[in-house]
């Protein structure tokens, strides 16, 4: 396995420090006992910006935190959100945001998120809730189908907002023009 | 300063504080994977009063995990009704049998099969709880990068986990800091506005603390960097302490306890105890 960077380090390291913040702070919806969960908006624009190992510690960590400080660990989609962020950051592996942003990566963005929340919260936790939980799969597949559709909901309007203004932010190469 | 309850490190003097973090992640790991395997209410229920035994050691109050116990209360509380609600024959189906007690309305009976099963489920997330807490409030977050290490992950993961828990603090701030400047200039996540308007308005939050974590993931690279950090493939720890012979025993009693907890599940090719046979 190639050896994580320094930087990968950290920014895994505060990725899921910010993961788990904002995994405490709750937006209310329309639906009772539901929240907006911000933090895979964060996840998926720190998978893009540093890649998809960085996607997938982000949410193993990040999640486990949030778990272990308030019940005890779920695994089966501690491991969702983990594979979520493994999945984005694989598919956008060779979109470079620095270049500034365009409707085509943004479509990018999107596809790859929502396939990574389909994948993780339509498959590989309900899948793993059976392996673990033995629970009524009626029930399993409910309850992931509504969770991958308000996350990638959430991901798709915040972190393609987020992305965008972030793109904003950074300096071009050749911004600058020579005046006549 | 609106603080989110958040459990962490609580210093007492006792047995279980003593451990090694080594000997505490091992027996979490354990723990929660003997949890997980099986279904067998015996094996449970010995788990769960083994659990017991282990909170009282470790000297922490009922009062101060107070508010986790509440959460997890409302979770197991709604996990179970929406089991029921989806399928209230599941008991019947594994158990193979049905004793109907009484019935609520239209396919909504209750039967001693599916409240037993509704008692093993809760029962397997119950055991996992006190574990998992005091595995959190009697490891000293210092320790855990070197504990993450010795169980042979890489140090480099050891040390993002300890980044983490080392930010935590700083990005929560930091939200509050922002939050609270962007609600005095009008900005509302509350749920007085439309849901679509207040996605919109936590971007307005989101940005400045993602600007200013990667300006922080920039500084401490850096700072990492110019001291040397991973150039070599192995690392030394100020807190690594050495293993004990409270912590060996310890190992080994939770060893034991997955081996008995594989054998007593898999022994009859059911992972069910099954009492309506």
């Amino acid at each position: 396995m190639k050896k994580l960077s320094v930087k990968s380090v950290v920014a895994i390291g505060i990725g899921a420090a910010l993961f788990f913040v904002l995994g405490k702070i709750s937006i209310p919806t329309p639906v009772p006992n539901t929240y907006v969960s911000l933090q895979y908006a964060i996840q998926a624009v720190m998978a893009v910006l540093f890649g998809p190992v960085a996607g997938l510690l982000i949410g193993l960590i990040g999640h486990t935190l949030i778990d272990a400080t308030s019940y005890g660990p779920w695994w089966s989609w501690i491991i969702a959100s983990a594979c979520a962020g493994l999945v984005i950051g694989l598919i956008t592996m060779k979109m470079d945001i620095s270049e500034g942003i365009d409707s085509k990566k943004i479509i990018r963005f999107n596809v790859a998120q929502a396939i990574a929340h389909l994948l993780a919260w339509g498959l590989i936790a309900p899948c793993l809730d059976i392996l673990i939980y033995n629970e009524p799969l009626e029930k399993l597949f409910a309850q992931g189908l509504t969770a991958g559709v308000a996350n990638i909901v959430t991901t798709g309007v915040v972190g393609t907002l987020l992305l965008v203004a972030y793109a904003k932010t950074v300096v071009k190469k050749g911004s600058l023009n020579k005046e006549d | 300063m609106a603080r989110i309850a958040i459990l962490s490190y609580i210093k007492r003097d006792s047995l279980v504080h003593e451990l090694t973090g080594r000997t505490k992640l091992i027996f979490f790991i354990a723990w929660s994977v003997a949890a997980m395997v099986t279904y067998d209410t015996r094996v449970l229920i010995a788990m769960l009063l083994f659990s017991f035994v282990i909170f009282k050691t470790s000297r922490i109050k009922i009062r101060d995990i107070r508010f986790v116990l509440g959460l997890a209360a409302v979770f197991l509380l709604l996990n179970n009704l929406f089991v029921y609600l989806f399928s209230p024959e599941y008991g019947v189906e594994i158990y193979g049998s049905r004793t109907v007690l009484f019935t609520i309305a239209g396919p909504y009976t209750v039967t001693l099969q599916q409240l037993f099963y509704h008692f093993n489920m809760t029962l397997k997330v119950i055991c996992v709880v006190p574990v998992a807490l005091l595995f959190i409030a009697c490891t000293d977050p210092s320790e855990f990068a070197s504990s993450l290490a010795s169980i042979g992950i890489s140090y480099r993961v050891g040390y993002s986990v300890s980044l983490a828990l080392r930010y935590i603090p700083d990005v929560q701030r930091e939200y509050h800091n922002i939050s609270q400047a962007q609600q005095a200039r009008g900005i509302d996540l509350s749920g007085k506005d439309k849901l679509f308007t207040r996605m919109k308005n936590s971007v307005a939050i989101l940005l400045p603390l993602v600007l200013s974590s990667l300006n922080r993931i920039e500084t401490v690279s850096n700072a990492m960097e110019l001291r040397g950090f991973g150039r070599n493939r192995k690392r030394t720890w100020y807190n690594l302490r050495r293993m004990k012979r409270n912590d060996w025993i310890v190992a080994a009693f939770v060893l034991a306890i997955l081996i008995v907890d594989l054998l007593v599940t898999f022994w009859d090719k059911s992972r069910y105890y099954n009492p309506f046979l």
